[in-house]
């Protein structure tokens, strides 16, 4: 189809040199704007995302396997996928008291237990980057040590938010950090549980993804 | 439906007469409208955030050749695989040699309006490939057999009692109920086995930024980050004009668009995908192909007025607020895009012999060009392609298809009566003493009168008035 390619790309430079596009600057200031306090932050973080069912629960450095435990166990999970490569991984590995939810290690491909993760695991638990105030959003980058479908297939997410990895928007997270340097193989924006209204827009949660996500912020 | 006839007038009159549709469409709309509103509260903010979005829109036209290019560069660097089509029919071999080499029998779909362009799911089927749609709204109209109504909501034309029928009909473990909770996890249950067994998953673009290769994708359900990470191979389709040139446009357009799609700050996944699964990695496909789409597009770009039709992120909004769309719904226009983007887009992908009559529905009453998030001129591209429709010429795909010898002959009528003060008294003069004879059917006052009432011509001119009141003629 390489035809395809040279006569689109000739056609449209022709017409491009023809006529070439009016442009006005790019003005960012309105995204540069926006801005909130560090406390302001979390707490429009914690109230957007409440709008969409999200649920927050306090923790620190010290305590969060532990609540993160009572809350799986509460919550009625029996298994619970988790990234052992991680830091976070790590920590619930040693701090993970018998008698909870069982820990099922993510360190294989999908491949391998594709049927058991989406038939046998009840929630999963990731790390974030970071949250968003405009939006009410976290911040993933799922790596080969914390993989992409473990904020999706299993029911209930756990994402564990360090209360001071806070941003204004989306625009920021990325010029700050210098995304445009190297993506990694997926990067997400994770706002509420999985949701659909499309249905005579009446909202419904857990469509397909994760139909409770619960951010532990951490302090 | 792009074997049936097409036949917009006659769609829309009986969608007219269908008061469950009206009311559907009046419901959802209205809402649409004044929750996006509220979105868009402080008029400053959202004056800057469409300069912004519009600005974003022309650079990324003003350089489409060479951005093209250098996204085929950093997608190819990535490892995903670039593939370029110039028709409809070419971007379906090419899913089908991706699919057959692949030997796949299940394909998953997350939405996708080039998807609906190509007619992809139809050509699959023929060619014995099950192809799912896996968002909810496009799932339900695939039970039933139908085209989208609506580009971001595609079964806001049913209401929920016809929805759990027609789950009821046609899902083998479904019983009847009008709980959406267990509708919506009926879908779960049945989707979540093909999302688990897919062969291949098939997704659109929202954004795809030349600057590093990235494909952005916006979604609620979840359906998206599925059919992007779970099956081995990942096709995505996307229409040529889609690309952006930094990875910093992308958050002002998904803003712009997601706030005037669903009046959403964002929706709940924002994925932007930039690999297949590199060594080590432990999900996400082996494979991605990226399938870039002409279909008339590098055409509209010749046309210097034309090519903003090009600036469209396909919200949605323009429909939302469109008084033609409320009313006769999505499926009278029996095209992929309805509403006002589409009676400007889809003749000119399609033609103005097939699709003349969209561009004269619509009663210029500027509602999408106010609320357009990126600032396109959608009325004035809709009285150009009137134009069009009637004139031959090299601008748009059968030009002066609808040229009619008794209308040209009209005007010109028309024109020598207004530019003669002598005809134009006469024919005032022989109006207004036998003009109410004439019969409401002849020929072409037939049009008019068929639906309205027939005009009445004074007894005296407003001229003669004038005169009478000592007004001079000028």
């Amino acid at each position: 189809m390489s035809d395809a390619r040279s006569s689109i790309l000739a056609s449209l430079r022709a017409s491009r040199d023809a006529h070439p596009v009016e442009t006005v600057a790019s003005d960012f200031t309105v995204l540069r704007e926006k801005r909130w306090g560090p406390a302001e932050r979390l707490e429009r973080v914690k109230r957007m995302m409440e709008a969409v069912h999200t649920e927050f629960v306090d923790a620190t450095e010290q305590d969060w396997p532990a609540v993160v435990q009572a809350f799986l166990k509460d919550a009625g999970a029996k298994t619970v996928l988790y990234a052992p490569a991680t830091e976070a991984g790590a920590r619930l590995e040693s701090s993970w008291a018998d008698g909870g939810p069982e820990l099922v290690r993510y360190d294989r491909p999908v491949d391998e237990f594709k049927e058991e993760m989406f038939t046998g695991i009840d929630a999963g638990i990731t790390q974030t980057l970071g949250a968003i105030a405009d939006t009410g959003s976290l911040v993933l980058w799922p790596s080969a040590d914390e993989p992409r479908l473990l904020s999706l297939v299993p029911h209930i997410h756990i994402a564990l938010l360090k209360a001071d990895a806070l941003y204004d928007t989306f625009w920021q997270v990325m010029t700050e950090n210098r995304w445009a340097e190297g993506m990694p193989t997926n990067a997400l924006l994770i706002s509420g549980p999985s949701k659909t209204a499309d249905i005579e827009q009446t909202l419904a949660y857990g469509v397909h993804g994760p139909k409770r996500l619960i951010v532990v912020v951490i302090r | 439906m792009a074997h049936a006839e097409i036949d917009f007038g006659k769609a829309s009159r009986a969608a007219l007469q269908d008061p469950q549709l009206r009311a559907n469409f009046r419901r959802a709309m209205d809402g649409l409208m004044s929750k996006r509103a509220a979105q868009f509260a402080d008029s400053a903010e959202w004056h800057s955030m469409r300069a912004l979005g519009a600005s974003v829109r022309l650079r990324a036209l003003s350089k489409l050749p060479e951005l093209l290019e250098k996204l085929e560069e950093n997608c190819t660097r990535n490892g995903i695989t670039v593939h370029w089509a110039s028709t409809t029919d070419e971007a379906n071999a090419i899913v089908l040699e991706i699919m057959l080499r692949v030997n796949a029998k299940l394909a998953v779909k997350g939405k996708s309006m080039v998807s609906e362009e190509m007619h992809l799911n139809a050509f699959l089927e023929k060619h014995g490939i099950e192809a799912i749609e896996a968002d909810l709204g496009e799932y339900i109209i695939q039970l039933d057999h139908e085209m989208p109504s609506h580009i971001i909501m595609p079964a806001i034309h049913k209401n929920t009692k016809q929805i759990a029928q027609l789950f009821r009909d046609k899902i083998k473990e479904a019983e009847y109920t009008e709980d959406v909770d267990q509708l919506t996890g009926l879908a779960r249950r049945v989707l979540r086995k093909k999302f688990m067994n897919a062969d291949v998953g098939i997704s659109g673009v929202n954004a795809a930024v030349a600057e590093t290769g990235t494909l952005c994708l916006v979604e609620n359900e979840g359906n998206g980050r599925m059919v992007t990470t779970v099956p081995p191979v990942h096709i995505a389709v996307m229409g040529l004009e889609k690309v952006v040139e930094k990875l910093e446009d992308v958050p002002p357009v998904l803003s712009l668009l997601t706030r005037s799609a669903t009046a959403q700050p964002i929706t709940t996944y924002v994925n932007m995908i930039t690999s297949p699964r590199k060594d080590g990695e432990k999900d996400g496909p082996r494979e991605i192909h990226l399938v870039i789409l002409d279909n008339g597009r590098s055409k509209i770009y010749a046309d210097e007025e034309l090519r903003h039709t090009l600036r469209c992120i396909r919200c949605g909004a323009c429909m939302n607020h469109c008084p033609v769309y409320t009313r006769v719904g999505g499926h009278a226009y029996q095209a992929p895009y309805p509403g006002p983007i589409g009676k400007i887009l889809v003749p000119q992908m399609e033609g103005l012999d097939k699709r003349g009559a969209m561009p004269h529905a619509c009663t210029m009453c500027n509602a999408c060009v106010e609320i357009c998030p990126v600032q396109i001129p959608i009325a004035g591209l809709m009285n150009r392609l009137r134009e069009e429709a009637v004139h031959p010429g090299p601008a748009v795909k059968d030009a002066g298809a609808q040229a009619s010898k008794a209308e040209a002959l009209v005007w010109k009528g028309w024109a020598a009566t207004f530019s003669s003060p002598t005809a134009y008294r006469m024919a005032t003069t022989v109006l207004s003493a036998v003009g109410n004879a004439a019969p409401a059917s002849l020929p072409l006052l037939k049009e008019w009168t068929s639906v309205r009432a027939k005009p009445r011509f004074a007894g005296r001119t407003l001229h003669d008035l004038a005169r009478d009141r000592g007004i001079p003629d000028v």
